[in-house]
């Protein structure tokens, strides 16, 4: 019987599977291959915070999604279209995201009665009749794989390892996705009988898929009209690690990351480690305080100094960063958050650092915030920052978040030729050199050690106005606290209009970071749905842009929705004296688009 | 592309201690031990042959930490505990650059206890002067890591029952490479400890007993006695025996490895250990000896060379450079286009 292919829109999947099953290495295949065939792309996975979990066990699932379109791709999809579940636990704690009517594949090998127990199904699903919202496909990948790899003679474990390649080589045939770029990085990565076991796999699997009577169709998802030229997938943490490297080329300063390893963000420091061979230079120092002094020092002798880290890391950092703040020396940092408080929730993402990082230090001691909107924006976030950290000697903070951090997307590969300088001027006149002159950025001359004439000392203390020498001058305290927070203000000057995206009145949906996906598609939905609707997303958290205040007027509601309980909705209120409508979530997961779709039209019922 | 000015150093043979000095008014207590402190050092830093624009000092919090305002060269008065890590992000940035850290019991052994433990063991070339005057200072009189038991202070009304910290074993075990004890007061030995620490390659920690005249005054009266150093002290010299009281007395060992007082008239000098600044083991017992049971050690417990970390740091850099084509932006580019690419055309 000839099988039927139908055309798809776009699709979510999601992988779930044991830690060990290997979900992650399965998505990321699907993506570059997806990728490679022409859909755009985006990518979330969800491991679990424990490093290998009791097989089987519930909080030891690791997931990862992604959303293939031949449209432009925002986010990595609400809910998946097909689930693919290796094992009772992956099936439960996934299942019920997945759409009804939605594509369930099930290793049926996998449903055992341990397995069952520890997933705590009394009956199994597969045989209960408690999956009849769903089109369920019971595969016994487990045994399919073993007597595909047979022959290559690995042993049992080792040919079990397989089993990920036949689920993601019956995904494939689902798809009608081509074989060949998974094989190509398999005979990169493996040779010989793991090679071979592998690639028997995934083609057992594709094989299956054509072969099997229970698979009577499968989908196509043509190419997206996608901008020309060079593309690679990108994580938000490379990407960040690649502005920074692209910062220090671009102002031919000297890079310096001190940090200390911190879930979501220790890959910046492992990317960065590896790129010596382009001047930058890494410290894994001894804590959280040492690493942000390190990097402050580095900035003192004429580095760009950058420190990384996740909210607790931040909270250890503030003393440091005050002091950042009193020598204005330029610093980058990065703050990938995570749920909070404390140590709060590791691997999941949040937006609830923001007034720790406007307002989390002693003092009247103001920081510019520049925060990322998607992986591959993390690339141009990580220069804004470098440059207004030069700009108006000031250290900065970069706010990235776990979601953006390890989320992926295909990104357009930049020239730096098109990259604007950033122009560094450092001291090296005597004459008349006072360490605390201003220029019209209210930035201060960078003296670095080694320079003749222009020794000074800086520290922690108030400094006097021109000199830089110790001041407890009650005028001059009042005037430096005015001129450090004038200073901070006049990054705005250099900020673009703001241009809301969509309808010049209606509701105004405000956000920035991670969310700008979700965001940016559920207005571009609520107008089609007829609902008047714009979008701004701000990458500047401090200073807000000067026009901020005038674009709000111009709409009748204001919604702002955060992965937080309401912070920018509270410094929006407070600037503005405006009422706007915080929109909050605080489940370690980032908004799906019909979420803050339903928000944005639920108010246009009750307004109508 | 380079940013970095590229400027005429100063001749570092025309120096005076006038250039090491400011013009800011030097505000410790009169009678304090930081200013022979201040002197030694503003003495020592012309005779390094470094230009005064290279030489950088950085301290924490305390009054010692306010040296750094007194030098006429780079500096950084930071915040408490924090200055050898601060410290090790200038020197790796930059290693041509001599970095002093200039602490105090309190900032570097109580709340900054793990920088300095940290700095020392990498070997980053660094030269910490810690001023060990036993007490909180500049918060007015609280006692300090380095108190003794039963010390009787604002926060200790009933006397401390905190077991102290010995600054120099604390060294020794975080593995320092150069560790030496000198007195605030003591402006012959002083210089030479100094220019050692200079010249050692690696972490230079040097405890300087010095004498708060306000909080803590006399602290280290019982060693410091002109007249009855010779039998307090000990003068560590590499090579030599380790003899004391005009050298009537000398160090030794019992069978169980205690160290003991040896009588060199009755014993003999063959009795007595040879100091050996490149023995840890033997740098820790000595660190171990204190008055009255024992003379205190002062000079070299321990020199011995070591791999810096901002050696080894360039070092790999420059491996790594060999990647390089020179081309920044270029090699840049070809970072970006790393990995698994695809045109879209
Ligand atoms: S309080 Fe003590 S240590 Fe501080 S300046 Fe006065 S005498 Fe010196």
């Amino acid at each position: 019987m000839p099988k039927t292919e139908t055309v798809l829109d776009e699709v979510t999947i999601r992988f779930a599977g044991d830690s060990g099953d290997g979900m992650q290495l399965t998505g990321s295949q699907f993506t570059h291959t997806s990728a490679l065939v022409g859909n755009d792309v985006s990518t979330f996975p969800d491991y679990p915070a424990e490093i290998r979990a009791p097989a089987g066990s519930l909080f030891g699932v690791s997931g990862f999604q992604l959303h293939f379109s031949s449209k432009a791709v925002l986010t990595p999809g609400d809910a998946p279209d097909v689930l693919v579940a290796m094992n009772p636990a992956a099936l439960k704690t996934n299942l019920g995201d997945l759409k009804v009517g939605g594509i369930l594949i099930a290793n049926t090998q996998a449903f055992d009665d341990k397995n069952l127990e520890r997933a705590g199904y009394a009956t199994n699903p597969l045989e209960d009749g408690s999956l009849g919202d769903y089109r369920v496909y019971p595969v016994d990948i487990t045994t399919m794989t073993l007597g595909a790899v047979a022959e290559v003679g690995l042993g049992q474990k080792a040919a079990l390892r397989c089993k990920n390649f036949f689920a993601l080589g019956l995904v494939y045939w689902l798809f009608n996705r081509p074989l060949e770029h998974t094989l190509d990085w398999l005979k990169e990565k493996f040779h010989g009988d793991v090679y071979d076991a592998n690639e028997k796999a995934l083609k057992a699997g594709y094989h299956y898929g054509e072969t099997a009577e229970a698979f009577d169709q499968s989908y196509v998802v043509e190419q997206a009209q996608i901008e020309p030229g060079l593309y690679r997938n990108i994580t938000g943490n490379e990407a960040l690690a690649l502005g920074l490297l692209a910062a220090c080329q671009l102002s031919g300063l000297k890079g310096y990351l001190g940090s200390y390893p911190i879930t979501p963000a220790s890959d910046i420091l492992h990317f960065l480690s590896k790129q010596k061979h382009l001047g930058f230079k890494t410290f894994q120092a001894e804590d959280e305080i040492a690493a942000v002094g390190a990097a402050l020092g580095a900035a003192f002798a004429g580095g760009l100094g950058v420190t990384t880290t996740s909210g607790p890391g931040m909270a250890l950092k503030a003393e440091a960063i005050g002091l950042a703040v009193m020598t204005e020396l330029p610093m980058v940092i990065v703050n990938v958050q995570r749920g909070g408080p404390s140590t709060g929730l590791p691997t999941k993402t949040e937006q609830s650092d923001l007034l720790q990082m406007l307002y989390g230090r002693n003092g009247e001691s103001p920081v510019p915030i520049v925060a990322a909107q998607s992986p591959g924006d993390c690339f141009y976030a990580a220069i804004e920052a470098a440059r207004i950290a030069v700009r108006h000697s000031v250290p900065v903070v970069l706010l990235s978040d776990g979601y953006v951090a390890n989320g992926a997307e295909p990104w357009k590969v930049p020239k730096m030729a098109d990259l604007p300088r950033i122009p560094v001027r450092f001291a090296t006149e005597a004459e008349g050199f006072e360490p605390y002159s201003r220029d019209d950025d209210l930035g201060r001359p960078w003296a670095i050690p080694g320079t003749p004439g222009l020794e000074h000392r800086l520290g922690g203390l108030e400094k006097q106005h021109l000199t830089g020498n110790v001041s407890y001058n009650p005028e001059n305290h009042e005037f430096m606290c005015q001129l450090r927070a004038d200073k901070v203000a006049k990054v705005a000057d250099h900020l673009p209009p703001t241009a809301p995206h969509g309808d010049a009145d209606g509701t105004l949906v405000i956000g920035w970071g991670g969310t700008f996906g979700a965001l940016r598609a559920a207005v571009d939905q609520a107008r089609q749905h007829g609902a008047k609707a714009a979008h701004v997303h701000l990458r500047h958290l401090n200073p807000l842009p000067k026009d901020l205040g005038e674009v709000m007027a111009r709409y009748e509601r204001v919604l702002v929705p955060e992965l937080n309980l309401g912070q920018l909705s509270f410094l929006l209120r407070a600037k503005y004296l405006r009422a706007v409508e915080p929109y909050t979530k605080l489940q370690g997961k980032p908004f799906k688009v019909s979420e803050v779709l339903a928000r944005i039209l639920e108010a246009k019922e009750v307004a109508a | 592309m380079t940013v970095y000015p590229n400027l005429q150093p100063t001749d570092p043979s025309g120096q005076t201690r006038k250039d090491f000095q400011t013009d800011q008014d030097v505000r410790w207590c009169p009678g304090c031990g930081d200013y022979s402190i201040l002197a030694n050092v503003q003495r020592t830093l012309p005779k390094l042959g470094i230009p005064r624009e290279n030489v950088v000092f950085i301290s924490g919090i305390g009054c010692s930490s306010r040296f750094p305002y007194y030098m006429g060269t780079y500096g950084m008065h930071s915040i408490h505990g924090r200055a050898p890590a601060i410290a090790t992000g200038v020197k790796t940035l930059n290693p041509e650059l001599s970095v002093w850290v200039i602490t105090g019991d309190g900032d570097a052994l109580s709340i900054g206890g793990n920088h300095l433990i940290h700095a020392l063991r990498r070997n980053v070339d660094l030269n910490i002067l810690l001023f060990n005057n036993k007490i909180y200072g500049l918060t007015k009189g609280q006692y300090s890591p380095t108190s003794e038991v039963g010390k009787r202070t604002k926060s200790t009304p009933y006397g401390s029952i905190d077991h102290p910290f010995n600054p120099v074993s604390v060294a020794l075990g975080a593995d320092a490479s150069f560790v030496a004890r000198v007195l605030d007061v003591d402006a012959k030995l002083m210089p030479v400890v100094l220019e050692r620490a200079a010249a050692h390659g690696g972490a230079s920690f040097v405890e300087i007993l010095q004498n708060c005249s306000i909080f803590n005054d006399g602290a280290w009266a019982d060693i410091s006695d002109r007249k009855t150093k010779h039998a307090t002290q000990l003068e560590l010299q590499h090579g030599l025996p380790l003899l004391f009281d005009k050298g009537t007395k000398g160090i030794g060992l019992d069978n169980r490895m205690h160290p003991r007082v040896v009588d060199v008239e009755a014993e003999g000098l063959d009795k007595v250990l040879v100091h050996d600044e490149t023995n840890p083991a033997m740098a820790y017992l000595l660190s171990r000896l204190t008055y009255p049971e024992f003379p205190t050690p002062m000079g070299v417990f321990l020199s011995i060379p070591r791999p810096t970390y901002d050696a080894e740091l360039e070092a790999q850099m420059r491996h790594a450079g060999r990647k390089a084509t020179g081309d920044g932006m270029a090699d840049m580019q070809a970072l970006l286009e790393s990995g698994r690419t695809w045109e879209v055309r």
